[in-house]
């Protein structure tokens, strides 16, 4: 630890800390541009001038005669920083006035406006007019550095924050500076964009409007989005996200800094990835058999030919989940052992517990298995070398990981606790000794493989809690159409063990319902679901869960197992 | 309620009603002297309307109308201020990139791909264009919105220009935003050739 003085106050900052971290835990901003935790230090933008000095051991404070790049400065103990001075203020002032000698100012169609750091630090530090008595340089917007990227050149503050990052986090260095002084330009080579699986990245990374996503562009003004914290489901890394939201549309999804899970990035699959939740094709009702429909008295309203009865129309759930709980209630007192619970790994802990818990207490003979875990490939590790192997352990920065959910560990928690041995849905249909089948599926893409969907065959009862329709939902006899993870909140054990929590942004489409909706009205608990209730109720029912006893997880999450392996972002 | 006593602010007291004013018979007296006076004056007030119309200030706050550059093209940028302003959210735009291939249209990044009024729903404020940066959006003198149904009266961005070509043609301009020109402060930066080109020209926009 150093004791540091940032204007007149005292603060201990880490001895490993630039300028910049230490007024940061002082509570005082020094504006800057080029320099981001997670990259190399450059110094080039000039915005985080300040003025340095030190305390001499006879305690008497000299200040350096230059301003320094707080970027650059390395503190130690008896640092005096100094961010409130005139002199700083004005190479503050100068620094962007020369940041925008050349800056178009077309914040009304820019889609940084509103989130862009030269708009906010001109309205902190700058100066209001400019004294430029020329034309501005006016250059050809490049929409051709990424499939999802495109380069407004002259909003571009030259910070080199995204040159920096395809060199040391994506290793694949497409992107580079050309040319010199006031020509200087972002560029690709010919014919090699950036279109690295971390691209999007830079698009974050960017300071100002010049690199924008074209899934994006035009799409919303950012000061309309809604941000909700939440957990990446495309693969167990588990990212930190924001989910960005308007009128219960997701438009896009941005990395949240995580120094446990993944550092400050997030991947272009899981960033784009999220475009299900808003398919057509999604289940938006539920639906039971005519045979179950006229159990539940409503045969009456079924007048449709296509086979699918008419519910209640204003509570079609109401219906469907007695119908539900009697069936499962019938299958069980006929075979216990022959009824199966098929809880997929896209489950958050929660709704894990819920269905496990609940269906344990009608029978203990009931078997739980863990659903389809899906792998694709193997995991790809950034920064990739120069001619795009996969770095030493050591050097890893970013890992994408093949196993394409987000939760297998805290499910398998669950299953372990419950059931004592794991099984997975492979192995239960290979038994082909099931007589019912309740599936959970919540899964982003097609799950119900061939083998399964054999091996389920034509069961006495088959229920399907999904988002897709499927060849098992084609046949079911009951499907609870249900949430992806933009929809509900819940838990996710990542591949390390860490639980983060995530929070619901947006509602379901049409009648569907949040998973945890679904198993709190199915095993009819009192009350409404409460992640954060249900969290205290596991973290004491499941040892291995303890951890998420204390309900509120925190931005960063907390974690349940011992780590296995390093971790590797 | 618990008022600060200024310096600066002079308070006066409620004057005090005498026995005369209590009796309220002389205000009657002098409310019905004025009406009769009114009614032998010879002077009428009634406005014939609408076989006369009235003559409606340039100021007014009427429908509105979504002004055209000098190449006929859709001035608005969509930059979402107005619906950003809108106290009474009636204002609807969804944007897109302009068509890049088409030369008529290759100075402009941003334009407005649906632009939706809900004329029922608008409180006439004038914030719109108060917040837009281009004068692309206005509120004209026409005063008589009618019409069968009320979606007949969601406008959209044809019924917005027409409302343009009609009111500029007739030479019923507004008079708040320079008339579709853009406002003094982009003159000045033009003729001192300095600052920013003006945002709606060029080729950022």
């Amino acid at each position: 630890m150093a004791k540091v003085i940032v204007n007149d106050i005292e603060v201990d900052a880490d001895a490993k800390d630039n300028c910049i971290l230490a007024a940061r835990k002082a509570g005082v901003e020094i504006p800057h541009y080029c320099w981001h935790e997670a990259l190399s230090v450059v110094a080039s933008c000039r915005m985080c001038l300040v003025e340095v000095g030190e305390t001499k051991p006879d305690g008497t404070v000299v200040m350096g005669p230059k301003l320094v790049p707080g970027c650059q400065t390395p503190i130690k103990d008896g640092t005096v920083i100094r961010t409130n001075s005139d002199k700083v203020k004005t190479a503050q002032q100068m620094t962007l006035e020369l940041l925008l000698l050349n800056h178009p100012l077309d914040c009304s169609i820019c889609d940084q406006a509103g989130e862009c750091y030269l708009q906010d630090y001109t309205y902190k530090y700058g100066n209001a007019a400019s004294r430029l008595d020329e034309p501005k340089l006016q250059r050809m917007d490049k929409y051709h550095i990424g499939e999802q990227i495109a380069l407004f050149t002259d909003r571009c503050v030259m910070c080199t924050r995204c040159v920096r990052f395809t060199r040391e986090i994506s290793g694949t260095a497409e992107l580079q500076v050309t040319n010199r002084g006031s020509h200087e330009e972002i560029d690709v080579f010919p014919d090699t964009p950036c279109d690295n699986k971390l691209a999007g990245n830079v698009v974050d990374l960017c300071p100002v409007g010049a690199l924008c996503s074209k899934d994006f562009l035009y799409k919303k003004r950012v000061w309309w989005l809604k941000s909700a914290n939440s957990v990446c489901t495309g693969c167990s890394t588990g990212c930190s996200i924001h989910v960005d939201q308007n009128e219960d549309k997701v438009y896009r999804l941005r990395p949240r800094d995580n120094p446990l899970a993944q550092g400050h990035f997030m991947c272009d699959e899981g960033r784009f990835g999220f475009k299900y939740i808003h398919d057509e094709r999604r289940l938006r009702k539920p639906k039971l058999t005519d045979a179950l429909a006229v159990d539940a008295g409503t045969a009456s309203k079924s007048a449709k030919p296509n086979g699918t009865a008419d519910l209640n129309f204003a509570e079609p759930w109401l219906d469907v989940l007695t119908v539900t709980r009697n069936k499962i209630k019938e299958a069980i007192k006929t075979d216990a052992r022959g009824f199966v619970a098929v809880l997929s790994p896209f489950m958050s802990v929660e709704e894990a517990y819920l269905l496990a818990s609940y269906l344990k207490s009608l029978d203990k003979k009931v078997r739980l298995v863990l659903g389809r875990v899906p792998v694709v490939g193997s995991d790809d590790k950034y920064p990739k070398g120069s001619k795009g192997e996969a770095p030493a352990p050591d050097k890893i920065k970013f890992t994408i990981r093949s196993e394409k959910c987000p939760n297998r560990l805290g499910v398998e928690m669950i299953l372990r606790h419950f059931e004592g041995d794991l099984v997975t849905v492979e192995q239960a249909v290979a038994r082909a000794d099931a007589t019912a089948w309740y599936f959970v599926g919540g899964y982003n893409v097609g799950w119900v493989t061939d083998p399964i969907d054999r091996g389920v065959g034509k069961p006495s009862l088959l229920i399907v809690q999904d988002i897709f329709a499927s060849p098992l939902s084609e046949r079911a006899d009951i499907v609870l159409a249900s949430s992806t993870f933009a929809e509900r909140d819940g838990t996710y054990v990542n591949h390390t063990g860490l639980a983060q929590a995530a929070c619901g942004a947006v509602r379901c489409p049409g009648d569907a319902r949040a998973d945890g909706r679904i198993l709190m009205e199915l095993a009819e608990r009192k009350g409404l679901y409460n992640a954060m209730t249900l969290r205290k109720e596991i973290g004491k029912a499941i040892p291995g869960l303890a951890a998420i006893a204390v309900g509120d997880l925190g931005e960063h999450g907390v974690k349940v197992t011992p780590v296995r392996e390093p971790i590797l972002f | 309620m618990t008022t600060k006593k200024s310096k600066t602010v002079k308070w006066g007291e409620e004057p005090k009603i005498g026995w005369w004013e209590a009796m309220y018979l002389p205000a009657i007296a002098g409310g019905l002297a004025t009406a009769i006076k009114h009614a032998f004056s010879g002077r009428t007030t009634t406005r014939q309307y609408p076989d006369v119309e009235p003559e409606i200030p340039p100021n007014y706050r009427g429908v509105h109308r979504l002004n055209r550059d000098e190449e006929g093209r859709v001035k608005c940028v969509a930059c979402y201020m107005c619906q950003t302003a809108c106290p009474a959210n009636c204002i609807e735009i969804i944007a897109a990139p302009a068509p890049k291939d088409d030369p008529h249209w290759k100075d402009r990044d941003k334009f407005p791909q649906t632009f939706t009024i809900d004329e029922l729903r608008c409180i006439y404020c004038g914030m719109c264009e108060e917040a837009c940066p281009v004068d692309a959006i206005e509120l004209t003198s026409v005063y008589d919105l009618t019409g069968y149904t009320r979606k007949e009266l969601i406008f959209d961005k044809e019924k917005l220009l027409s409302v343009f070509d009609e009111t500029s043609t007739a030479g019923k301009d507004p008079v708040r935003t320079n008339r579709g020109a853009l406002g003094p402060a982009s003159v000045e930066a033009a003729t001192a050739s300095q600052g920013p080109p003006p945002p709606g020209r060029g080729s950022h926009g």
